[in-house]
């Protein structure tokens, strides 16, 4: 994990987190990749979503939030950021976004910048 | 030089129009801008705005908010950077201007520029005053770390920042004004203890009195923040960084950092050294020009107006239209005869208004005086010749809009003065706002007048919550929300919708609680995302809305109800409270509050072998188990082998007991054992909010039964009194009588009635205490105990439903109802670390 965080460039790109039924329909799990949290989502239309794992308000765990199809709300102040785009919605900074997509083998895949 | 003519030679050629450079990109040069515009001032000038702040123009008083964590430093733009290039003006943001040319006509910026203009605007505006203090800067000549002013979005951010580091508990605030107060308010909602500090007499010294700044005091220390008057800070401590304060005349006093809001100055440093007229600020005449330059106008807190200079939004507004009429032309006989200044502010969440004289001058004066500390209220008048001529109001806004008009305008006075300070008969609310003059300032903050709201409405707008969002009034320090909603109210003339979305029992499903509940059971609707699928617009989910609606249809459908875990709020998930970190408190089911020793030993061992870092007695008589995390949850419980005490959920939680009596020579009725059935029967019901519990074995009410959601308390003959609606919270209520009567079985009977009629009637999260006087004694009585409209039978069977349905729910400790139930989501060093390729 040392050696992750200090190179970025070879952590960069696709991770595979296993398998999709580790995410129940309409909550979220977290995950640790190369050193960082990362909350994914399972919407109820079936696809993926990823955010940073800690609100960035009060340090609240993400993956513990409520969702529907486009935010989800921190489950220490409610406080709510768009799934796409990690934006807040009710004023507080924003969570990091990240690709996502459950691959042929129905693995969860993240890519990293 | 030369560069520069040539340059300015070409685009003359290609651009006839005459340039108007604004020095100051704040509330007033940009307002002065919105304002020329609005004349058709594109068409005359090409401009050039400079602002030394990097940023475009934001509400600087909503900087308390943003120090309070409410609202994000985004949503305090009033011009975006994008508003500059759609009116093709020129920003030169984060560049300070140093000099002016008024001979060759040229402004001179610290990146080297040169500017040429035609007409020029000074709105520099003003910084925090720091009053010199030993100490306040290090050896390198910056100033100490730790030490703040309070006065741009920087200066906010600072303070937030330092003010979260774990190490740092205490502030003190220097200047006991409006700046101080509101970052003493600020900081507070950081965890930080804080002491104000203030050189004056009293509070808000330039608004009030001594009588209205005594008032002040009481209601500002009651929120916990310490007040020191009458005292000089003569220096910062600390080496490295602030340590703390020293006091003339008294001790010193430790803080992690000092916030400085000991009033402001005008920026005139660039007049002066340009030699135009500075005396407190830079001199204008009535036209807001420089006197002897034509092109120079100035605007704002920079400025000096006849003598005056004002450091408040209102006069800013008028100067800017003044001015905006002169640079265009619109009316060249435009003048500004000053402001007749009234504030009106919400401060550290008081109300405060004032204007004009704080106390009489004259002895022909009059003073019409109000004072009633405990509620923090204080009203002051002060007439002359039949006209207000100074009015302070602390605690009570109503009368304020209609004060301020007949103090702007000098209106003819009611004979009964007393009728000024409150509605005595006389005009109500309504009246006022219709006397109300088409341009009077409505808010404040945002320089809204009636009129824009007035035509908002005429424009189709008739929801409050439409009309703020359009116009934005309300939307500053919010002390004007009622007057807002008059005024909505009264153009509306009745036809104001009430925000529709008030009544619906989640914003997400546009119903009422009663045709909610219909269409569910007409329709069959059984899980949540069944609800959304039939109800809600688009069919879209709300996260807001499923939480409510989890709760509405386990109540209605009890064992029928389809069970969607991702409805549910993370504590209902996983049976635990989540705290501040992230970790879950757990409550072991401890019936009437009585235990045994073979229980207590095994909560020692869980705590022991899960290193529990605090063991804790609830009010409602259990034992909770705090800091563990969610990835020990099922073993903890396992261990325990106890069943959930429901300490997490908006459901049952508790009946609290006395002794009762088997042993209190007092007791008249078996409450313990009363409890322990009542707490058996009903326990883990879902329920609109918590439903906490009591009983007491006599009226002396050791378990406090009158401020209890439900308490019952045994009385002499074997009788036993029933009290709903109490509570001793954040809300303080005693309960109402419900019922005295015989038995424990009718007790029994009784409660769940209630409980069943409250789930079936109550508003999402709304608390007996609220419900119980919103639908009235009298009526639960007819309905509960008289059974007046024949619902009995039908509420018990519905309760009788539910307790069927009742199952631990921490028995899903040896089988997770999902994958991952109880797998961590912080920290990062128990998460499943996926390995790097």
């Amino acid at each position: 994990m040392s050696a992750g965080l200090s190179n970025a460039g070879q952590v960069a790109g696709l991770h595979v987190l296993g398998p999709l039924d580790q995410v129940p329909v309409g909550e979220g799990r977290a995950f640790g990749v190369a050193g960082e949290q990362i909350a994914v989502f399972r919407l109820r239309d079936g696809s993926l979503r990823a955010v940073s794992a800690v609100c960035p308000h009060k340090g609240g765990p993400i993956a513990d939030g409520t969702i529907d199809q486009s935010v989800v709300m921190c489950p220490l102040h409610q406080h709510a950021f768009e799934l796409d785009t990690g934006c807040s919605t009710t004023g507080a900074g924003p969570l990091r976004s990240y690709p996502v997509f459950a691959d042929g083998n129905r693995n969860i895949v993240l890519r990293l910048p | 030089m030369t560069a520069l003519a040539s340059r300015s030679a070409r685009t003359k050629t290609v651009d006839s129009r005459r340039r108007l450079v604004v020095i100051g990109n704040g509330m007033a040069g940009a307002r002065a801008v919105e304002e020329i515009l609005a004349r058709g001032g594109a068409v005359q000038y090409r401009i050039t705005m400079f602002g030394d702040e990097p940023y475009g123009n934001y509400n600087r008083i909503m900087l308390s908010h943003v120090l309070a964590g409410e609202e994000d430093t985004g949503n305090i733009f009033l011009n975006s950077l994008a508003w500059y290039r759609e009116n093709n003006i020129t920003l030169h943001a984060g560049v300070r201007v140093d000099k002016i040319d008024r001979f060759a006509k040229l402004v001179f910026s610290d990146d080297a520029r040169a500017t040429p203009y035609d007409v020029l605007v000074i709105a520099t505006g003003s910084r925090s005053h720091l009053p010199p203090m030993d100490g306040m800067y290090t050896p390198g000549g910056r100033l100490l770390p730790g030490i703040f002013a309070f006065r741009t979005i920087d200066d906010t951010t600072g303070m937030v920042s330092y003010a979260q580091q774990d190490n740092h508990h205490r502030a003190v605030v220097i200047g006991g004004g409006l700046l101080g107060l509101e970052a003493a308010r600020g900081l507070q909602s950081h965890g930080i203890d804080v002491e104000v500090v203030h050189s004056g007499g009293h509070l808000m010294n330039a608004q009030m009195g001594p009588d209205g700044g005594a008032v002040l005091r009481r209601s500002v220390e009651a929120l916990g923040i310490t007040v020191h008057t009458g005292s000089r800070t003569t220096a910062i401590l600390g080496a490295d960084k602030v340590r703390g304060i020293r006091l003339r005349d008294k001790p010193d006093i430790d803080c992690d950092m000092v916030v400085v809001a000991a009033g402001i100055r005008p920026n005139v440093d660039v007049a002066v050294t340009s030699g135009l007229p500075v005396e407190r600020a830079i001199v204008v005449d009535d036209q807001m020009r420089v006197p002897d330059e034509d092109e120079i106008y100035a605007v704002g807190e920079c400025v000096q107006h006849r003598g005056e200079v004002y450091g408040l939004v209102a006069p800013l507004w008028e100067q800017a239209a003044v001015l905006a009429d002169h640079v265009t032309g619109a009316n060249p006989k435009a003048a500004y005869l000053g402001s007749r200044t009234a504030t009106k502010l919400k401060v550290a969440g008081v109300d405060v208004a004032s204007m004009g004289l704080q106390a009489p001058e004259r002895d022909t004066d009059e003073h019409v005086v109000f004072s009633e500390p405990s509620r923090g209220i204080f009203k002051s008048i002060v007439i002359r010749d039949s006209k207000i001529v100074g009015a302070t109001l602390l605690g009570d806004s109503r009368k304020v809009a209609y004060l301020t008009q007949a103090f702007d305008r000098g209106l003819p006075l009611p004979d009964e003065r007393v009728s000024l300070l409150f509605d005595i008969g006389g005009p109500g609310e309504e009246a006022g706002v219709a006397e109300l003059d088409g341009d009077a300032q409505v808010c404040n903050c945002n320089g809204v007048s009636k009129q824009a709201l007035v035509d908002t409405v005429a424009g189709g707008c008739t929801t409050l919550a439409g009309v703020m969002d359009a116009t934005r009034a309300g939307k500053g320090c919010g002390s004007c929300k009622l007057l807002v909603r008059q005024v909505v109210e009264w153009a509306a003339d009745g036809a104001v919708e009430e925000d529709p979305a008030a009544a619906y029992y989640v914003p997400g499903v546009p119903l009422e609680k009663a045709a909610l509940m219909t269409a569910i059971r007409e329709q069959g609707l059984r899980s949540v995302s069944a609800v959304f699928a039939a109800l809600a617009p688009g069919g879209a989910e709300d996260a807001k809305s499923k939480m409510g609606l989890a709760s509405l249809l386990k109540m209605m459908w009890a064992g029928e109800y389809i069970d969607e875990r991702d409805a549910r709020f993370v504590n209902d998930r996983v049976h635990a409270n989540i705290q501040r970190d992230g970790t879950f408190s757990v409550v072991p089911q401890m019936k009437g509050g009585v235990t045994s020793p073979e229980q207590l030993r095994r909560i020692a061992d869980v705590a022991d072998k899960y290193k529990i870092p605090m063991v804790k007695l609830t009010g409602g008589q259990r034992i909770d188990l705090l800091g563990v995390p969610k990835e020990d949850l099922p073993k903890v419980w396992a261990d325990l082998d106890m069943p959930s005490g429901y300490a997490y959920g908006k459901s049952f939680r508790t009946v609290k007991t006395c002794v009762g009596q088997e042993f209190c020579r007092f007791g008249t009725g078996d409450s313990t054992k009363l409890g322990i059935e009542i707490e058996s029967r009903f326990q883990g019901i879902e329920s609109p909010a918590k439903l906490k519990l009591a009983v007491s074995g006599c009226p002396r009410n050791c378990a406090e039964s009158l401020v209890k959601d439900v308490g019952v308390v045994a009385v002499e003959g074997g009788r036993w009194e029933i009290y709903v609606g109490g509570a001793a919270g954040a809300h303080i209520r005693k309960g109402d009588l419900l019922a005295t009567v015989d038995s424990p079985q009718t007790v029994t009977l009784l409660a769940g009635r209630f409980m069943q009629y409250y789930r079936e009637r109550a508003n999402w999260l709304e608390r007996t205490y609220a419900f119980v006087p919103r639908v009235g004694i009298e009526h639960l009585r007819a309905v509960i105990v008289d059974d007046a409209e024949g619902l009995g039978a039908q509420l018990d069977a519905a309760m009788q439903e539910s307790v069927d349905a009742y199952v631990d729910p921490w028995t899903e400790r040896d089988d997770p109802f999902t994958p991952g139930q109880f797998r961590t989501s912080l920290p990062l060093e128990v998460l499943p670390q996926v390995p790097v390729r």
